[in-house]
């Protein structure tokens, strides 16, 4: 089946399914709002205490998701791994110290005995939540703003500058990125805990947050679609493979690729009509399905125009013909061919969570659940 | 390719790697075989109905998520230090060493993210049967994890099922069956796995011998020790059984690794083993990583039958690696000064087929091209000029290697001697028994770290074995930031391994009575 495709369809299916990965993962980014909310939202012990076992049973969730982006990223464009992660050592490196202190908070924190205590565990958290979301973005930003980076003949690469790919946050268009990104996982948390916790205390005042994280992240978001929309890309001519600037660019690809702006057109609305219904509604609760598949839709539209329609998805802004395509940072037509027969099993793995995730979900958090529940973060 | 190699950036990557990699492995083995023995011990709650085991399940169950957390913690760097710190390394394989990465992801990591949170928080919203299952799967899904990034290691000791393309300079898949089967990928999974069922086997035994020596949760104990020692038992044996497989496939594959681990300079036919040996402290003058026996025990012809099942065979030692040699096989093995000499025309031919595909010059390229093919072989031979370079650190390997194989046989005794007074009722009697197992439970860590320093130092120098030298392999970054980031890692890792150690120390000192809490 997948070895009569041609090694052009592999590297888009390819793109297509690392997209929806990191279109996923922006999704799941709700878990890291949801610990810059922790005191906001909850203003006593036990509320907190509702909040974190609400985050707590889905952020592996999040966690498992960044991670197999990276491994499915490694093995369908071994050249951007290696280029990237390689050469923007600090982004990365404080992107994994910020996931790393997560991974132990949520089980550790309400343990005795855990040494630190339990603010330093929150204060993890909160740090996790904040700095990961900014850097995610800021790191996705420079897929339209590009790189530092050389590569040369042997595919070995280097980075030009000596900050390891810090330089990206000195670039406003990738900062806005982060900052959409830090108050969408905000916005998505809020309508998550009044979706998943049963009180009143918190509903309302999640309710009420949606306003404070929705009114800047609409800014900031409206802020990078215009700037993109209008600002030069990087286009790779298909004969050639020489990489040249072109004005419009990603306008260009939205406008030559009709479904992917009716994605994208559609999950704004998606985004928009949860969380202006939930904010308007007294009893709503469903604002985070409509909020988080118009998330998925958005960014999963945002990949393919950084990635498809002749443009580098990873631009060199060092040297432009160093820049990364879906075509020359690909693995081998045999790698992505068995690697599309194991992308197969996705249907199934997205089933079961579904299941497991209705199974635990059938009844939503609450006090008494808190007082009874022998395992709580 | 890489003209000027900076050794100091290689050491501190490779400081950085063994300190991320051996902190991961402290937990690893615990989450791999703990899972097994909560899953069994929730079937027999499952049959009996018995609330006491689920009691016991409970508490074992609760010990396992501290310890999976920070597993998880320590654990996502390694994925992506590949890329952080050995991007060259990441180019050069990525085709393969991706591939097994993004399944184990896709396989294994969503079920047993998925499965646990029904585990921990499913007992009043599941029933009886799901949860059963549940608990299952998070143990199924923590194994296929580790089946993966195994068969990537196991492809890194003997490459197969690829070939070079100097058009990417790069290697690339051609049989994804023949790396998921590849011999010496399924004997690492298998000896890692049973290795790590044997330590979590060891320290449910030790915690449930402290119960006994403080008269404390006694029943709740003696039942912990006999799953713990028949799953031990049964693990160990198996454990056994599949490194005698991995001795036998490393002498053909690795012959180095293997006279390393023996400290076996001179090779012979009928060798012996040596049952225990100190070596001198200071080097035997050929290089530095080699030196000679103060003193040795030796079985006459056990290295022999252990490497060919014959113990009459020759076993070839670092010199005759070093100056070649003829294997039982009837395989001739050319001196390694010949190897240098075929991989530096592999590295020439790889950079003239890229100057004349680049001149356009088609004659020149193809002849390149067989010329790298015929030499590719030894590929990464080309990067050295002295033969003795390719000794890996022999002490290391060897004291490594007797202690992995010395404290798996004292294992074997406690698991035996376990159920022989568990049997006879005699188990809270014997208090220096029961003392013994207790401080056993760090002796199966050293075992376990042993065991991975003899896989990674013996086959030093190699990242690839034959084909990728480690100091090749290096992300072109600045020394300075991988020995701050090294700093870093040493002190979070250190500052929650602090935290993991009290608070298992306090659940464990509270008992199954509080519902682990």
């Amino acid at each position: 089946m997948f070895e009569n495709l041609s090694h052009l369809a592999l590297q888009q299916y390819w793109w297509i399914i690392d997209s929806l990965l990191g279109s996923i993962l922006v999704f799941l980014l709700f878990v890291q709002g949801g610990q810059t909310l922790i005191y906001r939202i909850g203003k006593s012990d036990m509320e907190r205490t509702m909040i974190i076992n609400a985050l707590g049973r889905k952020w592996e969730f999040t966690f498992t998701t960044l991670v197999t982006f990276g491994g499915a990223m490694f093995a369908s464009f071994p050249l951007f791994y290696s280029t990237s992660f390689g050469g923007a050592y600090w982004v990365w490196m404080a992107i994994l110290f910020c996931f790393i202190i997560q991974a132990v908070s949520y089980e550790f924190r309400s343990k005795p005995s855990n040494v630190w205590g339990a603010k330093t565990f929150e204060t993890f958290l909160f740090i996790n939540g904040l700095l990961g979301t900014i850097l995610l973005g800021i790191a996705v930003g420079t897929f339209f703003n590009g790189a530092e980076f050389l590569v040369n003949d042997m595919n070995q690469s280097h980075w030009a500058t000596a900050f390891g790919g810090l330089e990206a946050v000195l670039n406003i268009h990738n900062v806005a990125l982060g900052l959409t990104v830090f108050f969408l996982a905000r916005l998505l948390a809020s309508l998550y805990f009044m979706n998943n916790i049963e009180d009143e205390n918190i509903y309302s005042r999640s309710r009420k947050q949606l306003l404070y994280s929705g009114i800047p992240f609409l800014v900031v978001f409206l802020f990078f679609v215009i700037r993109l929309m209008l600002m030069k890309g990087f286009a790779v001519d298909p004969a050639t493979g020489v990489v040249s600037l072109e004005s419009y660019k990603y306008l260009h690809n939205l406008l030559a690729m009709p479904i992917v702006a009716l994605l994208f057109l559609g999950g704004v609305i998606g985004v928009l009509f949860g969380l202006i219904k939930s904010y308007l509604s007294a009893k709503y609760t469903k604002g985070i399905w409509f909020a988080g598949g118009g998330t998925i839709m958005v960014v999963f539209s945002l990949f393919l125009i950084a990635g498809f329609n002749h443009t580098a998805f990873y631009p060199s802004i060092a040297d432009l013909q160093s820049s990364l395509t879906i075509q020359n940072a690909s693995s081998s037509h045999y790698t992505l061919t068995a690697m599309s027969y194991v992308s197969l099993i996705v249907p199934f793995v997205i089933a079961y969570i579904v299941y497991v995730w209705r199974a635990i979900n059938n009844k939503k958090i609450d006090l008494e659940e808190m007082n009874t529940e022998e395992h709580l973060y | 390719m890489i003209e000027h190699f900076d050794p100091s950036l290689v050491d501190w990557s490779r400081a950085q790697f063994a300190l991320t990699a051996m902190y991961h492995w402290i937990f690893v083995p615990l989450t791999l075989g703990l899972a097994f023995i909560i899953a069994i011990m929730e079937t027999i709650y499952f049959k009996t109905g018995d609330s006491q085991w689920k009691k016991i399940t409970k508490f074992w169950m609760t010990l396992f998520g501290i310890n999976f957390a920070i597993g998880v913690a320590t654990g996502i760097i390694l994925e992506f230090e590949f890329g952080t710190n050995w991007s060259n390394y990441s180019w050069f394989v990525g085709d393969i060493f991706g591939a097994p990465l993004a399944v184990e992801g896709i396989m294994a990591f969503f079920m047993e993210s998925t499965f646990i949170a029904v585990m921990f928080f499913g007992w009043n919203k599941v029933s009886k049967r799901f949860h059963l299952v549940s608990t299952w799967l998070v143990a199924i899904g923590s194994n296929l994890s580790a089946l993966w990034i195994l068969i990537a290691n196991g492809w890194m000791q003997n490459p197969v099922g690829m070939k070079f393309n100097p058009e990417t300079a790069r290697n690339e898949m051609m049989n994804f069956w023949d790396i998921l089967f590849s011999p010496t990928g399924v004997n690492k999974f298998l000896h890692t796995l049973s290795s790590s069922y044997t330590l979590a086997a060891v320290f449910v035994l030790g915690v449930s011998s402290w119960y006994l020596l403080k008269k404390v949760n006694v029943s709740f104990a003696k039942k912990s020790i006999v799953v713990a020692a028949v799953f031990g038992l049964t693990s160990s044996v198996y454990t056994v059984l599949t490194g005698d497989n991995s001795a036998r496939e490393i002498v053909r594959n690795q012959p180095m690794k293997f006279a390393a681990i023996e400290g076996l300079y001179d090779g012979s036919a009928g060798a012996g083993l040596v049952a225990f040996g100190v070596m001198a402290e200071s080097t035997n003058g050929k290089h530095k990583n080699m030196k000679d026996f103060n003193f040795k025990i030796e079985i006459p012809n056990m290295l022999s039958y252990m490497a060919y099942l014959d113990g009459n065979a020759f076993v070839p030692g670092v010199n005759d690696i070093i100056n070649g040699f003829t294997d039982n096989d009837g395989i001739v093995h050319p001196s390694v000064n010949q190897k240098i000499e075929m991989g530096k025309k592999a590295i020439t031919a790889l950079r003239t087929f890229k100057t004349a595909k680049k001149a356009g010059d088609k004659t020149m390229a193809e002849q390149a091209q067989k010329d790298l093919e015929a030499n590719f072989k030894y590929f990464g031979y080309g990067y050295f000029d002295d033969p003795y370079d390719i000794v890996p650190p022999i002490s290391m390997s060897f004291y490594s290697f007797h202690m992995m194989v010395g404290l798996g046989m004292w294992f074997i005794l406690l698991f035996i001697i376990s159920l022989v007074y568990i049997y006879k009722d005699l188990i809270t009697n014997k208090k220096w028994f029961l003392r013994a197992v207790l401080w056993s439970i760090p002796l199966a860590y050293v075992a376990s770290e042993c065991g991975w320093i003899v896989a990674e130092m013996g086959r030093q120098p190699w990242v690839i074995q034959d084909l990728m030298p480690t100091l090749t392999a290096v992300s072109n970054i600045d020394v300075v930031s991988v020995k701050i980031t090294f700093f870093l890692f040493l002190t979070v890792f250190t500052g929650l391994l602090i935290a993991e150690i009290k608070i298992l120390l306090k659940q464990i000192k509270n008992g199954p009575n509080h519902g682990g809490q």
